[in-house]
């Protein structure tokens, strides 16, 4: 089955007075029709540049696409005119932001600014944008009447439904959700994300949600791709990260979290930072943090190893796996 | 009515040795805005004992850490008492008060602005102790280096400026200077929101040693439940400016009384596939505090509610073992 988003190796870096930053690494992944990618890592792990080469939104200067093909539905992204790049931005591949308040415009009224999309991209009047830009709200739970209503009159919940209104307004086929519930309160969140989950299913849309709490990506993902440093060192089924994850990072990163479920919790936190982007270890990625750190791993970048539909990027398994 | 609970308080706490360290009665603080008055805490008592913390957890706006600011007086309340060792502290005047901040401290939840960008490491650390005039400059400057060392601090960073520092060594920094005049009691505000989970698991695992070495009491301030369950002896969940469930940790986690407790606990996202919490998703969003609801505050969210949640004001009584709720469900007479 041909993915609906295939990256391949991708490298983006930025330029700077300081140096180069090495924000993404050569990183890998697919994600199907109507699938669900969870992308998680810490900040600094380059988790939004990806999202952002998605779109072909890297600013440049500083950002640099080094190297990598990315094809959605069969296209090269980076082969596409600026034109034909529009017609896909906001219209087949959408994005959720993580803040509310600042990704809506706060002059304009909010319908106004889901029917721009609308108009923008479907050849339609205004009169049936508006017609769908009520319908949308009505499917965030809305009422459609709100739609001359600016920003400052909805909560955060309501704003980040707006947002998700917005997002689908176009019914793309991609949805890139950049931490859409991190600014939320918990009980907003559950909402928030029921919403997402329900109307993903409902518009059959694919997703891929960019997040640092590995509990919104269990809600919500049916594969997830653990980021460190630029790199994805794991990435796996949701299943087999949860419950069987293989990478150190992956293992130290549920450590670290205290169980809500369990009578009493310990947690283990990972030692040490993450890396200076300017100046990223040698060999493995994760090596001057690793608990299991071996001679090879501060030398030789790990190959990728990939079995059982899974794929980890760690010395560990070197033997154990088939290395491509 | 508040006497009466601080008599009875006073006499069980003189026959155990379990004596509070600090007693929050009837506390209350309002926001005069251009809209009318916000009810930020609306009637908050609890009390903490030597050596244990108590998690504060709620939604933005229940006024959590307006409470906690309250308690050292880094805000001023509208009415209540707070004892700390047997003086009220918003009776206190200001140098009496200046005073006692060598007893209570707070760690702020931003390292990124909590900390004078202009000073050094050292400098920052080293100004509660030079406020107080404690020691010499040199004997400071010790000081200063043992706090640094016990933070986790390497000493080569004395001299260095916050903006050099990432988060987690910059929240280091906020903890060291509220060790700094060795307090007995510390506000944690949200000490690990802003930081990324591996640095947050390191700081949590620092604050906790930090409480066994050097007999610290917590009140924990946080939205963060699992956080809070980590740390925490016992919880108060707040909402709208009121406490509704106070407990032990352990109780209130498997027996949830309060339905926006449960509601609460249900929506956080666990990194489990199987969870064993049923979700509740309430509706709609929380009431403005500048006109919050009749009754029980949580009456218009609540799936359980009945004629009288919007009539009376539920008390926070005690359904038995410590376990206190404010429910006219579960206080049924």
């Amino acid at each position: 089955m041909a993915a609906l988003l295939s990256v391949n190796d991708l490298c983006v870096k930025y330029k700077t007075f300081e140096g180069i930053v090495h924000a993404v690494n050569g990183i890998s992944f697919d994600i199907p029709e109507r699938g669900t990618l969870g992308l998680v890592g810490e900040s600094g792990a380059g988790k939004t540049t990806t999202a952002l080469s998605l779109m072909r939104l890297i600013p440049a200067p500083p950002g640099i696409v080094e190297r990598g093909k990315i094809s959605f539905g069969g296209r090269d992204i980076h082969a596409l005119s600026e034109a034909e790049m529009k017609k896909i931005r906001g219209n087949q591949i959408s994005m959720i932001f993580q803040d509310p308040m600042t990704s809506l415009n706060p002059v304009l009224t909010v319908g106004l600014q889901i029917s721009e999309a609308i108009v923008a991209h479907q050849n339609t009047s205004e009169r049936e944008a508006l017609k769908r830009t009520q319908e949308m709200l009505e499917k965030v739970q809305i009422p459609s009447a709100r739609h001359k209503e600016y920003p400052h009159e909805f909560s955060g919940g309501m704003r980040q439904r707006v947002g998700i209104a917005m997002a689908l307004a176009c019914n793309p086929r991609l949805i890139i959700a950049d931490e859409p519930t991190t600014a939320l309160d918990v009980t907003i969140q559950a909402q928030v994300i029921e919403l997402m989950r329900n109307l993903r299913q409902e518009f059959s849309t694919a997703m891929m949600l960019i997040t640092h709490d590995l509990g919104v990506v269990g809600e919500v993902c049916d594969r997830v791709a653990v980021m460190y440093a630029g790199e994805i060192v794991e990435e796996g089924s949701l299943e087999q990260i949860f419950e069987d994850a293989r990478h150190p990072y992956t293992t130290g990163l549920f450590k670290c979290i205290p169980d809500i479920e369990e009578d009493s919790s310990q947690i283990q936190p990972i030692m040490g930072l993450m890396p200076d982007p300017f100046d990223l270890p040698s060999g493995c990625c994760f090596h001057p943090r690793c608990p299991s750190c071996m001679e090879v791993c501060r030398v030789e970048r790990p190959a990728f190893l990939r079995e059982n539909g899974r794929t980890v990027q760690c010395h560990l398994y070197a033997k154990g796996g088939v290395t491509q | 009515m508040s006497s009466k609970t601080r008599d009875l308080s006073d006499g069980t706490g003189g026959a155990a040795s379990k004596r509070p360290l600090l007693e929050v009665r009837d506390l209350v603080k309002h926001f005069k805005v251009g809209a009318g008055i916000v009810h930020a805490v609306d009637g908050v008592s609890f009390s903490i004992m030597k050596g244990e913390t108590l998690g504060l957890v709620g939604e933005s706006g229940c006024g959590k850490s307006t409470t906690g600011r309250a308690l050292i007086r880094l805000i001023d309340a509208t009415s209540g008492s707070v004892t700390y060792q047997d003086r009220d502290i918003l009776a206190l005047s200001k140098p009496e008060m200046t005073s006692m901040r060598k007893e209570m401290q707070i760690i702020f939840q931003d390292p990124f602005s909590s900390i004078d960008p202009r000073k050094t490491v050292g400098d920052t650390i080293g100004k509660p102790l030079y406020i107080h005039r404690v020691g010499t400059k040199r004997e400071r400057e010790d000081r200063v280096d043992h706090l640094m060392e016990l933070v986790g601090l390497s000493a080569r960073l004395y001299n260095k400026y916050p903006h050099e520092l990432d988060g987690g060594r910059r929240q280091r920094v906020g903890i060291a200077r509220a060790l700094a005049l060795s307090p007995s009691f510390i506000v944690c505000d949200e000490p690990v929101s802003a930081l990324d989970v591996s640095i947050q698991a390191q700081i949590l695992n620092l604050l906790e040693e930090l409480q066994n070495t050097m007999k610290l009491t917590y009140l924990f301030v946080s939205h963060d439940l699992s956080v809070i369950k980590h740390l925490s002896n016992r919880v108060a969940v707040m909402y709208l400016g009121k406490i509704v469930e106070l407990s032990p940790t352990l109780s209130l986690f498997k027996n949830t009384l309060h339905p926006y407790a449960q509601a609460l606990l249900s929506a956080v996202p666990v990194a489990k596939l199987r969870r064993t919490r049923e979700r509740i998703i309430l509706t709609g969003g929380v009431p403005s505090p500048i006109h919050p609801p009749s009754g029980c505050r949580f009456h218009t969210r609540c799936h359980h509610k009945t004629p009288v949640c919007s009539e009376r004001e539920p008390q926070l009584l005690d359904a038995g073992e410590g376990h206190f709720v404010a429910c006219h469900l579960v206080h049924k007479v």
